[in-house]
């Protein structure tokens, strides 16, 4: 690629061309307004579908060849079905048996039950991936192996690319563990129930054609319909889209380590101290271990407290909506449902409220859901001394993980980072990030278990928490403990050939990743 | 002679493991070979393999092959390992020693509060990294019952650097030897390696706890020597029990070990505790009436919080003044339930305000109201107010404070 670098404005190195299209390097937190006019697919009509509504389909192979499925274009599926989907893998090996050739897989995200995929950059048949990529894939694409670069996106910023038409979707293809022959899709019934279809929402209105894949299928109408059946071209029913073991877990599991349950403790303490969690407060955690423990402390804290959520934001799990049916909690606006109890509650319950990336997290929306909460709980790879945050890259500068919602939820009132202070014998306080995905004017606490670090532009925090008995130190203090502990890390060596991007919420490019080995 | 060097490892090995390593030594003619394989080569490859030399360098180890199988260990866990494989292999030498955390020379304190004691196995390292969060009032690193008879080579050589190397806040530094000759091998491995506490196991007369204090006296030349903790973990240690409190002016807290010694009566542990009713009695007047410290046994079940909480109820209305702690989560319920009631609390700050009082009008006796106080219901006050102040139930400026 003839792509030049330049440094953007939190001092990366970013390419200026990503896969043939012009970048905007990031100009800093809300520095950047993409304009125009929002994106479209061509205009449909209902005289070209049968009065009926029966837009069934043979095989999948069948669809795609109807959609028009051609060499080089865009086919987006989704992660709602987690390591359990089977309908990723099998639209390219559909494609590849037609002998399609350089498409480009725009997932929500990917999974290791993807890892199959590398065949199809290998052969041909993929180009290359704009998506999270993780283990085999993530290597594949650090080790500089895709033709094209990688993208990673948030979730919002997903929605932000396909809206002012960073992204076009030739082809989206929705898993959907219960749909009509219509097309009207939900997730909380079927074998394969997950809860919800939202990360799918944007690809039934704005892609080209639109295929709904399920083995669940209903007389019309499906109710109820988080995809709607006049977004939607064709319908495939298959006699499986998905290992259910694989989608939701059927206990959800909090961690047993003392030091993340200390860490889950100290950040719901903080909570508490800093009048964070006061009545008819919001929060948002998600289920990774420490965050679910996060949530039991925050529990019990509230409980003894007599005080009320007014809303949770979710992922959402068995202990949300426990503090649901105790009314702890008033309602639960969730973004995906983490085990069985989550997708029975969000059925069954009203105040169990289905969202998307577009409420929640959109750029090009009149506001989002992100910015109203007052306390989101995250993880992290690495922090820095200027509270910058790492969520897809290992030190080594190998893709580890996904953006997910985690970009987006910076927003709230306060942003926690939970993390452990080293892993293995690596710091995860470090200089300087290896990746810069969260800039850390947006960064408020991060919470080890060595103690706790407040982002000095939070000085109404300190105040807050002075003398609550809380751990509370200089983010430089933790990282001379930590240096002294492990003995202070060499710098790792990265190429200077670009892999993948990262991409700010607004579509800007905020860093790079580079190859390695 | 020189002893034969023969091929050795040591350390665990596998995907699991975390925060340790494998070393192996081939004996070879060749100079030196250094292999090491990482989890964290990217950034730690050179430092690893500086630590290995290091070590080797020490003890004049100049052929063969050495290889490291690393999975994340902090530098004085390799120093640790490298210098038992090498020592299993036939070499001796100097040990390569870590460099000393700043905070480890804090001072030991006969008087201090012993609610809770976080048992560590000696030879999992891992679990040393964070053991001084959970605020336990001690840390042992146990070298006896925990660690198999194969790894105590390693475990006192990696409980020796631990000690050098980590900082457990304000925790009291224990090591729990081992009985009989290895215990005195454990004793010259952690002598002058900022140790406040020795525990002396299944000790059943006053002998075995002067002859310990005599060697920990000679080891330490004129430094002083760490504290006692005898356990009695047998009917005849039970027995013997007011001789060994009173055996050695080093001994500041006696303690008893349920598990073995219900093995040795026959009659299982049970919840109510019958059977070591008089056990317990018994450590607890050996104890006071040789002015240390009574502390009662581990409870076992990690999963059974409010069985823990009735456990540690129960000793504290017996007399004793803490408890074994074989989890961290165990810590916070011992010390809540430590804390004596508030009423009581209450009681105990206007004594020990009335006592002040009378030390600075020069006064003997010390009077509440228009009633006399004894001595001894004033130092229990005093006890109270520092478990009230541990516990979070006082401030700890509570004289200037709260008047």
């Amino acid at each position: 690629m003839s792509s030049t670098l330049e440094r953007n404005a939190a001092g990366r190195l970013v390419p200026t061309e990503v896969n043939g299209r012009e970048q905007v390097p990031y100009t800093g937190v809300g520095g950047h307004r993409p304009s125009g006019r929002k994106a479209a697919p061509r205009v449909a009509t209902c005289i070209d579908f049968p009065d009926d509504g029966d837009k069934r389909t043979a095989s999948l192979t069948e669809a795609l060849e109807q959609v028009g499925l051609g060499d080089g274009m865009v086919v987006s599926t989704h992660h709602h079905l987690r390591n359990g989907d089977t309908v990723g893998n099998a639209v390219f090996d559909a494609a590849a048996a037609m002998g399609r050739r350089d498409l480009m897989w725009f997932p929500s995200a990917s999974f290791p039950v993807h890892d199959k995929q590398i065949r199809h950059l290998e052969a041909g048949v993929l180009h290359h991936i704009e998506g999270s990529m993780n283990g085999p894939l993530g290597d594949y694409c650090t080790q500089g192996r895709m033709r094209g670069l990688g993208v990673l996106r948030s979730h919002g910023g997903r929605w932000q690319a396909i809206q002012d038409g960073e992204v076009h979707i030739d082809v989206a293809v929705i898993a959907a563990p219960t749909a009509d022959a219509f097309g009207n899709a939900n997730g909380v019934r079927g074998p394969a129930a997950c809860g919800l279809l939202g990360f799918a929402l944007a690809d039934s209105i704005y892609a080209e054609k639109v295929i709904v894949v399920t083995d669940n299928l209903v007389p019309f109408p499906c109710l109820p319909w988080q995809i709607q059946g006049n977004n939607v071209d064709r319908v495939v029913v298959v006699d499986s889209i998905g290992d259910p073991s694989q989608i939701v877990s059927g206990t959800t599991r909090v961690t047993q380590s003392p030091d993340r349950l200390r860490i889950a403790e100290l950040a719901a303490r903080f909570c508490a101290a800093a009048g964070i969690m006061h009545q008819g407060f919001s929060f948002q955690a998600g289920a990774g271990g420490t965050t679910l423990a996060f949530a039991i402390y925050l529990r019990d804290l509230m409980r003894a407290a007599g005080v009320t959520a007014r809303f949770a934001r979710g992922g959402s799990n068995k202990y949300m909506v426990e503090m649901l049916k105790e009314g702890l909690v008033e309602c639960i606006l969730d973004g995906q449902t983490f085990d069985l109890d989550g997708v029975a509650s969000m059925r069954d319950d009203r105040r169990h409220q289905d969202t998307s990336p577009f409420t929640s997290y959109n750029f090009h929306g009149k506001g989002n859901f992100a910015s109203m909460i007052d306390v989101a709980v995250l993880g992290a790879t690495e922090v820095d001394l200027k509270f910058n945050g790492n969520v897809v890259t290992h030190s080594d500068g190998r893709l580890l993980h996904g953006i997910g919602g985690w970009q987006n939820c910076l927003a709230a009132r306060c942003t926690m980072l939970l993390v452990p202070s080293f892993r293995d014998r690596i710091p995860v306080i470090v200089d300087r990030v290896t990746t810069l995905c969260g800039p850390g004017e947006l960064i408020d606490v991060v919470v080890t278990e060595r103690g706790i670090a407040v982002n000095p532009r939070r000085q109404d925090l300190l105040d807050a928490v002075h003398g609550s008995g809380l751990p509370i130190r200089p983010i430089q203090d933790l990282k001379a403990e930590l240096d002294r502990l492990c003995g202070v890390p060499a710098s790792p060596r990265c190429s200077e050939q670009p892999v993948a991007v990262v991409k700010w919420v607004d579509g800007s490019i905020i860093d790079t990743v580079w190859r390695v080995g | 002679m020189k002893p034969e060097i023969v091929r050795a490892s040591g350390g665990p090995l596998g995907d699991d493991v975390r925060s340790d390593l494998n070393v192996s030594y081939e004996p070879g003619l060749a100079a030196l070979a250094v292999e090491v394989k990482s989890r964290v080569d990217f950034l730690y490859a050179e430092a690893i393999a500086a630590a290995v030399r290091r070590v080797a360098g020490a003890m004049s180890v100049t052929t063969g092959s050495l290889r490291v199988d690393d999975r994340g260990a902090l530098d004085w866990v390799i120093l640790a390992r490298v210098e038992c494989c090498l020592r299993r292999a036939g070499y001796g030498g100097d040990p390569v020693l870590p460099e000393p955390s700043p905070e480890v020379a804090a001072p030991r304190r006969r008087e201090r509060l012993r609610r809770s004691r976080l048992y560590i196995p000696g030879n999992q390292p891992k679990l040393m990294l964070s053991a001084g969060l959970y605020e336990a009032d001690g840390i042992i690193l146990d070298l006896e019952d925990s660690v198999p008879p194969a790894e105590k080579d390693a475990a006192r050589l990696l409980v020796r650097n631990a000690l050098l190397a980590m900082d457990w806040g304000g925790a009291e530094r224990m090591v729990r030897i081992n009985q009989g000759a290895l215990g005195h091998l454990d004793l010259a491995a952690i002598a002058g390696r900022n140790v406040h506490t020795v525990l002396l196991p299944k000790v059943e007369d006053a002998d075995r706890v002067r002859a310990v204090a005599t060697e920990l006296r000679r080891l330490e030349g004129g430094a002083e020597a760490p504290f006692l903790m005898p356990i009695l973990e047998s009917p005849r240690g039970i027995f013997d029990a007011a001789a060994i409190a009173a055996a050695d002016p080093l001994v500041v807290a006696l303690t008893l070990g349920l598990e073995d010694l219900s093995a040795e009566l026959g009659a299982p542990r049970t919840a109510e505790g019958w059977e070591s009713f008089l056990a317990r009695q018994t450590t607890v007047y050996a104890a006071r009436a040789a002015g240390v410290q009574p502390i009662a046994s581990v409870f076992s079940d990690l999963q059974d919080e409010e069985g823990l909480a009735t456990y540690v109820r129960r000793e504290r209305d017996l007399g004793f003044d803490g408890i074994g702690c074989i989890h961290p989560r165990q810590i916070a319920v011992v010390h809540r339930e430590m804390t004596p009631a508030k009423a009581q609390v209450e009681r105990a700050v206007k004594v020990v305000r009335a006592a002040r009082e009378a030390e600075a009008r020069g006064l003997g006796a010390v009077a509440v109201g228009s009633k006399m106080v004894d001595p001894p219901v004033v130092k229990q006050a005093f006890r109270t107010v520092a478990l009230a102040v541990a516990g979070g139930l006082l401030d700890p400026n509570w004289e200037e404070t709260e008047r």
